[in-house]
């Protein structure tokens, strides 16, 4: 028990005397956070758009404005000819261009059907599509209110409501993810390269000819990560409430539950990272590429599931951080209960097993 | 005091797959005795040396060290022992210290026992003042002498050194030595692996090992005299010029 804790606190030393890491470790996560909370956003705002209105009308003039006062859109030049359309989008930074026909309110109040083009700079396929819908949603409403004294023969109301994100902040989908990528990032990495880093000085033959147990040099190294890693939580979820308004909606300590075994999880992967390697830069590619990049890839935080081929959609369901994420949402964005997500539950304690007793095995056979 | 037999290895072997890594080795080592353990590189030291310090299963054979058997004793070994890296081994980035605390925790010593032993070594060492710096900021030579300070710090009866004095001065080194001298007058047994043969006529007795076999095992003097040599440097060349691995 006391080379343990001798030991804990020998680790502490290397990570607090490390001003680089220690830098990783506790601002990675609130960088990352703030990084994909704010900046890398789905949501699409002012943005730049061009009308060309070759009607000039009330009608026009009234959906202009209505497009002018929406949060999305930034009028940023009026057009007077078509041909100036494919230039604004070139030079203009423009995403959108509205193009109204001549006799706008004409047509419409006297043949009851008008027309408007709505162009899109289609090289970003989903802002596009967000973007026209946008002008859309504003087209229709107006035209709502046009038809409001009126009875029409026969009309579908659609209602929709955005249950759980109303807003639909973008926010709510970075924290899970956030959260699943830089617990992975930590514990994996950082507890593979600290071991690995024993190897490279030499010391962990020393530890291992000591009468030190295997299993007390491995316990005293995830440990310390295991606490950064708590504290990482704690800051995530500190930030996500008071900084993106996303409050726990379930149960804090399920939520808790779950991100200690998704530690433990990533915490064996960094064992078995070390296990493979005794050069701290090869287990710090294998950390990126091995496990960052699916995590970011396919576990359906950055690219829907399924969206996704049949094979990768296959493959997504090895990535313990798909399965944590899920919960992280489930949990902490929809409020549901234990009951609701047992299964998820079950496959990642599976994994974190499996992980842990593999890595282990390998940790008792390098000895040999 | 040549009697007390600390290692004993019995037709000691190790094989992966096909390959003999060190054949039937035997030999004794008496207590207090510098034991000088040599070969090329490839010769099959290094293995020899990790089955003896427990940390690599034989294949077959036996070897009792301290008094404990490899195969069932390996637990009561590790506390018997000391060892030295041939990377240096101590952590840079604690102190003089927190490194003596380390790893006489590790070692079972008692807080109390660490404190008064870590005062006497540092007086020893006339380290007094650079207790508290941390070891990477240790020129080579103290660093090396602090190692081997630590390799021995909880009193093993045997400490192995694994190439100890790679890269150091000829003045460091000799000091160095004289740290080893004075442990093996402490009754501490050295076993020694190293490539300068000036430090080979230092040992007691000293084994040759040639592609994964003890081929002389003698003091200094017996050797040269065996093979009618002037220096051990001789003896080596000889030997060694008969192995047919490579690196």
């Amino acid at each position: 028990m006391k080379q343990l804790l001798t030991f804990i606190k020998k680790e502490f030393y290397h990570i607090l005397r490390d001003r680089r890491s220690m830098l990783v470790l506790l601002g990675l996560p609130i960088v990352q956070l703030l990084i994909f909370g704010f900046a890398i956003t789905t949501e699409t705002r002012n943005c730049n758009i061009a009308i060309l209105d070759n009607s000039k009308d009330e009608a026009t003039q009234n959906i202009i404005s209505r497009i002018e006062s929406s949060t999305y859109f930034d009028i940023e030049r009026t057009l007077s000819s078509n041909d100036q359309i494919e230039n604004a989008f070139k030079t203009g930074r423009i995403k959108l261009a509205i193009v109204f026909q001549s006799n706008f309110q004409n047509d419409l109040l006297h043949t009851n059907k008008t027309q408007m083009q709505i162009i899109t700079d289609a090289s970003d396929p989903n802002q596009a599509n967000t973007l026209a819908n946008y002008v859309s949603a504003i087209v229709k409403d107006y035209q709502q209110e046009l038809n409001q004294n009126k009875e029409l023969p026969y009309t579908i109301n659609t209602e929709i409501r955005m249950l759980y994100n109303p807003q639909l902040k973008g926010e709510y989908s970075s924290v899970p993810g956030v959260m699943g990528m830089i617990l992975l990032l930590i514990s994996a990495m950082m507890t593979s390269i600290s071991i690995v880093k024993e190897k490279e000085i030499g010391t962990m033959e020393v530890l291992l000819v000591s009468p030190m147990k295997p299993s007390i040099v491995i316990i005293s190294k995830v440990i310390p990560y295991f606490i950064v890693s708590l504290i990482n939580v704690i800051t995530i979820l500190l930030i996500s409430n008071f900084v993106f308004g996303i409050p726990i909606q379930g149960s804090f300590i399920l939520l808790s539950l779950i991100t200690v075994i998704y530690i433990i999880c990533s915490l064996a992967l960094g064992i078995l990272i070390s296990t493979v390697t005794s050069s701290q830069q090869a287990a710090m590619i294998i950390s990126l590429m091995g496990l960052m990049l699916p995590v970011v890839m396919l576990s359906g935080y950055a690219f829907p599931i399924a969206n996704m081929p049949l094979i990768l959609q296959i493959i997504s369901n090895v990535i313990p951080a798909k399965w944590y994420i899920i919960m992280v949402k489930d949990v902490m964005i929809k409020g549901i209960g234990l009951f609701e997500i047992w299964q998820e539950l079950l496959i990642i304690i599976g994994m974190t097993s499996f992980f842990l007793v593999l890595s282990i095995k390998r940790f008792k056979v390098r000895l040999q | 005091m040549q009697n007390e037999i600390v290692i004993k290895t019995d037709k000691l072997t190790k094989k992966f797959g096909d390959f003999i890594a060190a054949n039937e080795i035997t030999f004794e080592v008496f207590k207090g005795e510098i034991f000088g353990f040599l070969g090329a590189n490839g010769a099959g030291k290094t293995t020899a040396m990790k089955m003896l310090i427990g940390i690599s299963k034989p294949s077959s054979g036996n070897a009792n060290i301290a008094g404990f058997d490899v195969y069932k004793n390996t637990e009561d070994i590790k506390r018997s022992i000391g060892y030295m890296s041939q990377k240096f081994s101590l952590y840079e980035d604690l102190t003089v210290k927190e490194n003596l605390m380390l790893f006489g925790g590790i070692y079972g010593l008692s807080d109390e026992v660490i404190e008064t032993k870590t005062n006497e070594l540092l007086e020893k060492l006339g380290l007094q003042n650079d207790a508290n710096k941390l070891v990477g900021s240790l020129p080579l030579g103290w660093k090396q002498k602090l190692a081997f300070s630590t390799a021995i710090f909880h009193a093993p009866k045997i400490v192995f050194l694994d190439e100890p004095t790679g890269g150091v001065d000829p003045i460091t080194r000799r000091q160095f030595w004289d740290m080893i001298y004075e442990a093996a007058h402490n009754g501490i047994t050295v076993f020694v692996t190293t490539h300068y043969m000036d430090e080979a006529e230092y040992c007691d007795r000293v084994s040759i090992m040639v592609d994964g076999v003890i081929n002389a095992l003698d003091s200094p003097a017996g050797l040269k005299k065996q093979f009618n040599a002037n220096s051990m440097d001789d003896v080596f060349l000889m030997l060694a010029r008969q192995a047919k691995r490579g690196d």
